[in-house]
């Protein structure tokens, strides 16, 4: 079921929270051990929710939008009693947080039912979903393959079917490549629409949190739940306030000037992304196509500062427990924290001039259609593929088609198109604070049938 | 032979005080070479001097 029909069901008294959890908790007892999805499964705390939630429908007290939808988070959110691994083992010995994420309260306001938590790369600097503390989170659709990282759980069990919605954060792909990956909907919304607060960070300049999900309704209905500014993060105290997209989702979107990404965006990919954005454009009558100007150095200066800032943020943890780090993630911070700092500086001045620069091709454009990710999830463990005769590292160059967007903090929704044998998704890129028309763009596509969730069916 | 690079990572973990056992080396000095590479594609884009950073700061 997706969420909003539970949702429905369960305000209209067709069904009980408690039912609704505890389906989920079975289907995650079910599948989970193949799927590797969760870390923590919060049961005692969802069900004492969902009590909760059908005492106050039966008491005849109106309840949220999401009332009975169960939902689960990357495990860098903070949830109450929890230590906050953030995907490392170093971060295990953090005492419990005391208090859940803003987006979980939020959520839970809305009648969301929190449960569990999810596994995800070593402290979000991953684009596999492989773990070396907890195991790799799979793919639903074929478990000898990557679920996507940084957001691997989030993927897999919103994939897998475990739970309708699931929340991720997105530094330079973390939501879009678990999401292309694992054939689901995946919102990175605008830098700054929604609050980090009481979440463990990564690259402060570029870490955004959002929701995955098997339909755009669900999508939209999660992330207009989690809207709204936030006092605890330093990037979401703007004054905009809440601006709704569930009834927006049906609008035509016949109005709105749709093109392609070409250049850089169509260099480095495999056949099946150039299929995906081939029907994606078709779909949606796109034939313009525009040039992302220097995208390329986009991306390598989106790499810098995340290598950068993510060194300065684990400095002492490197100095003290460099074991307890996956290695992989230690010698990429080290190397991080040995970047001159005119290179940073330089990076956040180039960053400055791309955002004008791209601003200015929005005045023409409000949709760019490119690649989420140059290929289909590799095979777990898989280091290298071959594109075009020539040997490149899979893990460097999974995103290199998300970086160049969230460097400006762009919205993105990631459409997954249900390609043979394995889905990958498409990314929806609006102007700054347009995630409505991302949203209603791909509600376009899942009507014509060109992107949906496909049915799990790995496991 | 000592590579290229191999004298500055052990100046700049010596100035932060930060391990580099020579097992970790290899990756280590891969990676910083990976980030420098990128770091000059972008240290070779020319900006007018007034560039403002990406970040503003607010008082």
């Amino acid at each position: 079921m997706t969420a909003a029909d539970i949702a429905k069901a369960v305000a209209a008294g067709k069904m009980s929270a408690l039912d609704a959890i505890e389906a989920a908790l079975a289907r995650i007892k079910a599948h989970d051990t193949v799927l590797n999805s969760f870390t923590d499964v919060t049961a005692d705390r969802a069900r004492a929710k969902a009590r909760a939630i059908d005492a106050d429908i039966a008491a005849g007290k109106k309840v949220g939008p999401l009332a009975g939808v169960p939902f689960a988070v990357k495990n860098l959110f903070d949830v109450a009693g929890l230590p906050t691994r953030a995907g490392s083992k170093i971060n295990r010995d953090l005492p419990p947080a005391a208090r859940d994420a803003t987006l979980i309260e939020r959520m839970e306001a809305a009648g969301a039912v929190l449960v569990g938590a999810l596994n995800m790369g070593e402290y979000a600097y991953d684009f596999t979903g492989e773990n070396v503390h907890d195991g790799p989170s799979r793919n639903p659709h074929d478990t000898t393959r990557m679920s996507g990282g940084s957001s691997g759980g989030s993927g897999s069990a919103v994939g897998g079917a475990l739970v309708p919605i699931a929340l991720g954060s997105d530094t330079n792909g973390s939501i879009r490549v678990p999401s292309s990956f694992c054939g689901i909907f995946g919102l990175k919304p605008t830098y700054g629409r929604l609050s980090r607060a009481r979440s463990f960070p990564f690259v402060a300049s570029f870490d955004h949190l959002g929701p995955f999900a098997r339909s755009v309704a669900d999508l939209a209905l999660a992330y207009d739940a989690m809207q709204g500014p936030d006092a605890d993060d330093a990037a979401c105290t703007t004054t905009r306030g809440l601006e709704p997209t569930t009834p927006l989702l049906a609008n035509p979107v016949s109005d709105l000037r749709i093109a392609i990404a070409g250049g850089y965006f169509q260099k480095n990919v495999f056949p099946e992304a150039v299929e995906a954005v081939s029907r994606v454009a078709k779909a949606l009558d796109a034939t313009r196509v525009v040039e992302i100007p220097e995208a390329a150095r986009a991306r390598a200066a989106a790499y810098v500062i995340s290598t950068t800032e993510g060194a300065s943020l684990h400095l002492d943890r490197l100095r003290k427990r460099p074991n307890d780090f996956d290695p992989a993630v230690r010698d990429r911070l080290i190397a991080g924290a040995m970047v001159p700092a005119p290179m940073v500086d330089r990076a956040q001045k180039f960053r400055r001039w791309y955002r004008t620069q791209v601003a200015e091709l929005f005045k023409s454009v409000d949709v760019l259609i490119a690649p989420a990710t140059p290929c289909i999830a590799p095979k777990l463990g898989q280091v290298t593929f071959k594109l075009d005769g020539v040997e490149l590292p899979v893990r460097a160059n999974i995103g290199i088609h998300t970086q160049p967007i969230s460097f400006i903090g762009l919205p993105v929704v990631a459409v997954p198109v249900p390609l043979e044998p394995m889905p990958i998704g498409v990314q929806i890129i609006a102007a700054p604070w347009g995630e409505d028309i991302a949203l209603r763009v791909a509600a376009a596509l899942e009507r014509m049938g060109v992107a949906v969730a496909p049915a799990p069916r790995g496991f | 032979m000592a590579e290229p690079l191999d004298d500055y990572i052990d100046a700049v973990a010596k100035a932060l005080a930060l391990p580099v056992e020579e097992a970790w080396r290899p990756a280590i000095r891969a990676n910083l070479e990976v980030s420098l590479r990128l770091a000059r594609l972008v240290d070779e884009f020319a900006l007018p001097d007034e560039t403002e950073p990406a970040p503003v700061f607010t008082a």
